[in-house]
């Protein structure tokens, strides 16, 4: 029985609101765990939503004409749209949002359609810092594309589909079954692109709070840092679920989605306190040597 | 030792014969006091002051560099001597063979703001002196004609008054017309306020 | 002959670049004040706040979400970064710090500033966006501390821009600079955190005082 259009935007608003949340809480439990490995007691857990409340209540903003304005919603966009068709929770009808036949293919156009948006817009923020920000992101998103591109097609041909939901399906009945086990050159490919996608400590140039002030949303200020802060949550926790689909095996209940999307995480937060920070043209040349060989790889081993 | 150079001296007060007996400074006075031509002092084994006429200075400075290596401008400053109507410049020079300084002081006339004092440039000798004339002639009015950049404003932007170096330029007087200040701050000397706390009879 | 060639090569460069120069203007890149889509000419407005217990509500969210600008003017910057520390650790109580003054909403002023500091102060301070919040660290910013009769060290920072929290001492200890953070919020909280309003309601008076003591006032009279 097809459960009707209505329905179906119903459970996805509903699945949206969950993974909004999710993401925020995610955040905000990393940082406590950072902030007691350094002693101290860190923000609150409802931190990230007062400021969310807070950029949102600000009185007056600026704007520095129609792409500045359009950027965050571009953003946003991208976020919820990559959100939307991956099925969060595999073999639910609630949780599975609009995934169909190719879904592989849209969300990989989707994770990158929000940083393309937000280079125009910040663009025409007119800050400087943008414009470099703009640059390392473009360039390094450029490099990592192409180890996570080619995890993809591995995994496509390995399952010869091009739906989530099949791969998922693929990968059911034991942990032996998992991505993870049978094409692990793919994941390491995919895990690595996963830590540039993540903006986080090796590859974190982009924003470099230390020397160009967060770089693109440099310019953004009240609700429009708002907006960016509310698709941040939710993007993080939509390419978390999406690494989890792929090559661990999906979930078949929030909790085992909460618990492997955790720890999942945690491998970025780990690496990130780890190493510290590559500089554009290392992580580059980085990202189109080694994650490729390994992508290139995971696909041999898919074509086998 | 030193022999890259054309006269090699090993201590201080030889290196200050050697000037005088080359005719490069005046012989010494009687008068100690600093703005007075011909006044030499050692400070220390590895420090002097020399004080020179402002027409002599540049030639002996740039002595000092090429013939006694004395390669390196530490900083060139200037004093106000409102009472002798003299600004009195230091350049100190640094020689880094023998780790000795000689510090070449020159009086020269304190006009009034608007005339302005004046004294030849030496940042064709060292780069970095074109910085520091820039500052004396913004702190204190001094001109250097030639010098880059010497008219442009320093670190003070669109100042409009007397330079404020000077020691005429009232700087109290001028915060309190300026910068609204508050009113009710009283000031302790310490001196006074240490010995009424320890001794209260006296 | 290739010496020739290369000169002409430099002076036809040197004169392409020369036309292109002189097509851009005086300077190349140089901003010009009078487009609307770089600076604003328009004052600041009073922007009401709501009533009643939404604004109590969004008050509260805005106390225990103090974004720092970090723009350290005086000796007071370097005592602002033990808070970020594990001794004292700003953050639980909503302090973080923020790189860029558009997304900030606290502005400590830490310490002497000097005339030159000012006029970044101001550009910075306006650049802010209501409600902001100024928190003033040591004598100097009360009254000239040891810097009190300097000819380039402003006495007063409340005569240029509206001022919530002083907080005394010099230097303050970060403890200090912890009890004026929950005293913003005590402040806020009560909706007594409307000193960018303020600023708005006397633009004239503030902007004269400003315009007194820097004098090569080169900026547009706000810019946002
Ligand atoms: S109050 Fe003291 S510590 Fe603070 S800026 Fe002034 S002199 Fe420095």
């Amino acid at each position: 029985m097809e459960t009707s259009l209505v329905l179906k935007i119903a459970y996805a608003a509903l699945s949206l609101f969950i993974a909004f949340n999710y993401g925020i809480l995610l955040g905000a439990t990393t940082y406590r765990i950072r902030a007691r490995v350094q002693g101290r007691l860190g923000i609150r857990l409802y931190q990230p939503y007062l400021d969310i409340i807070k950029n949102n209540a600000k009185r007056t903003s600026i704007s520095h004409g129609i792409m500045f304005y359009l950027g965050p919603i571009f953003r946003i966009t991208g976020g919820v749209g990559t959100f939307l068709f991956i099925p969060m929770i595999y073999g639910s009808v609630v949780f599975s949002n609009f995934s169909f036949a190719g879904d592989v293919l849209l969300v990989l156009y989707f994770i990158f359609f929000g940083q393309l948006g937000m280079a125009l817009g910040a663009g025409e923020g007119g800050h400087p810092y943008s414009a470099i920000g703009v640059s390392r992101g473009l360039a390094q998103m450029t490099a990592f594309e192409v180890p996570f591109t080619l995890a993809i097609i591995a995994l496509a041909v390995q399952h010869n589909t091009l739906s989530i939901t099949e791969i998922i399906a693929a990968q059911q009945g034991g942990i032996l079954n998992w991505s993870l086990f049978t094409n692990p050159a793919a994941t390491a490919a995919a895990l690595i692109a996963f830590l540039g996608m993540n903006m986080g400590n090796p590859f974190s140039v982009v924003t470099a709070p230390q020397e160009i002030p967060i770089g693109p949303p440099v310019e953004y200020h009240s609700n429009y840092l708002g907006l960016l802060q509310t698709n941040r949550s939710i993007f993080n926790s939509a390419k978390l679920i999406l690494f989890m689909n792929l090559f661990f095996g999906g979930a078949t209940n929030l909790i085992v989605m909460i618990i492997k999307t955790f720890l999942i995480y945690m491998i970025t937060v780990i690496i990130g306190v780890a190493f510290p920070r590559f500089r554009v043209e290392q992580s580059i040349r980085f990202f189109l040597v080694v994650p490729t060989l390994i992508g290139l790889v995971g696909l041999v081993i898919a074509l086998w | 030792m030193n022999t890259s150079y054309q006269y090699s001296y090993t201590n201080i007060e030889e290196l200050l014969e050697i000037l005088v007996e080359k005719g490069f400074i005046a012989p010494a006075t009687e008068q100690q006091h600093a703005t007075v031509i011909g006044r030499r002092q050692v400070q220390s084994s590895d420090l002097a002051f020399v004080t020179v006429a402002p027409e002599a200075a540049r030639h002996l400075i740039l002595d000092l560099r090429d013939r006694f290596g004395f390669t390196h401008l530490v900083l060139l400053t200037a004093v106000d001597y409102i009472e002798e109507g003299k600004f009195l410049l230091t350049y100190l020079l640094h020689n880094y063979e023998l780790h000795h300084d000689i510090g070449v002081q020159v009086p020269i006339g304190r006009e009034a703001a608007e005339a302005g004092a004046s004294m030849e440039s030496i940042h064709d000798l060292w780069a970095q002196a074109g910085t520091y004339q820039r500052e004396l002639k913004e702190m204190f009015g001094i001109d250097f004609p030639g010098s880059p950049r010497v008219d442009e404003p320093f670190i003070l932007e669109g100042w409009d008054e007397v330079p404020p170096m000077r020691r005429e330029f009232d700087t109290k007087q001028y915060s309190e017309t300026t910068y609204f200040p508050r009113p009710g701050r009283s000031t302790n000397d310490p001196a006074d306020y240490m010995r009424q706390k320890l001794y209260p009879k006296e | 002959m290739s010496t020739d060639i290369n000169k002409e090569d430099t002076q036809t460069q040197q004169e392409s670049i020369r036309q292109v120069v002189e097509a851009m203007g005086e300077y190349p890149g140089a901003a010009d004040a009078s487009d609307p889509q770089l600076f604003c000419e328009a004052r600041p407005k009073v922007e009401k706040p709501f009533r009643g217990v939404f604004e109590k509500f969004l008050n509260w969210a805005r106390a225990n979400s103090l974004w720092v600008l970090g723009f350290g003017t005086g000796c007071g910057a370097i005592e602002l970064r033990p808070l970020m520390t594990s001794r004292f650790d700003a953050s639980r109580f909503g302090v973080a710090g923020r790189p860029t003054p558009r997304q900030s909403s606290v502005f400590i002023i830490g310490g002497y500033a000097s005339v030159k500091t000012l006029k970044r102060i101001v550009r910075s301070y306006e650049q802010m966006q209501n409600p902001k919040f100024v928190i003033a660290l040591g004598s100097c910013t009360i009254n000239g501390g040891m810097y009190w009769d300097s000819y380039n060290t402003i006495n007063r920072i409340d005569q240029y821009i509206p001022v919530d929290v002083y907080i005394t001492g010099c230097m303050p200890r970060p403890e200090a600079i912890l009890a004026g953070f929950v005293k913003l919020q005590e402040l806020i909280k009560a909706g007594r955190g409307e000193k960018a309003n303020e600023y708005a309601e006397h633009f004239d008076w503030y902007k004269a005082n400003q315009k007194k003591v820097i004098k090569d006032w080169d900026m547009p009279d706000y810019n946002w």
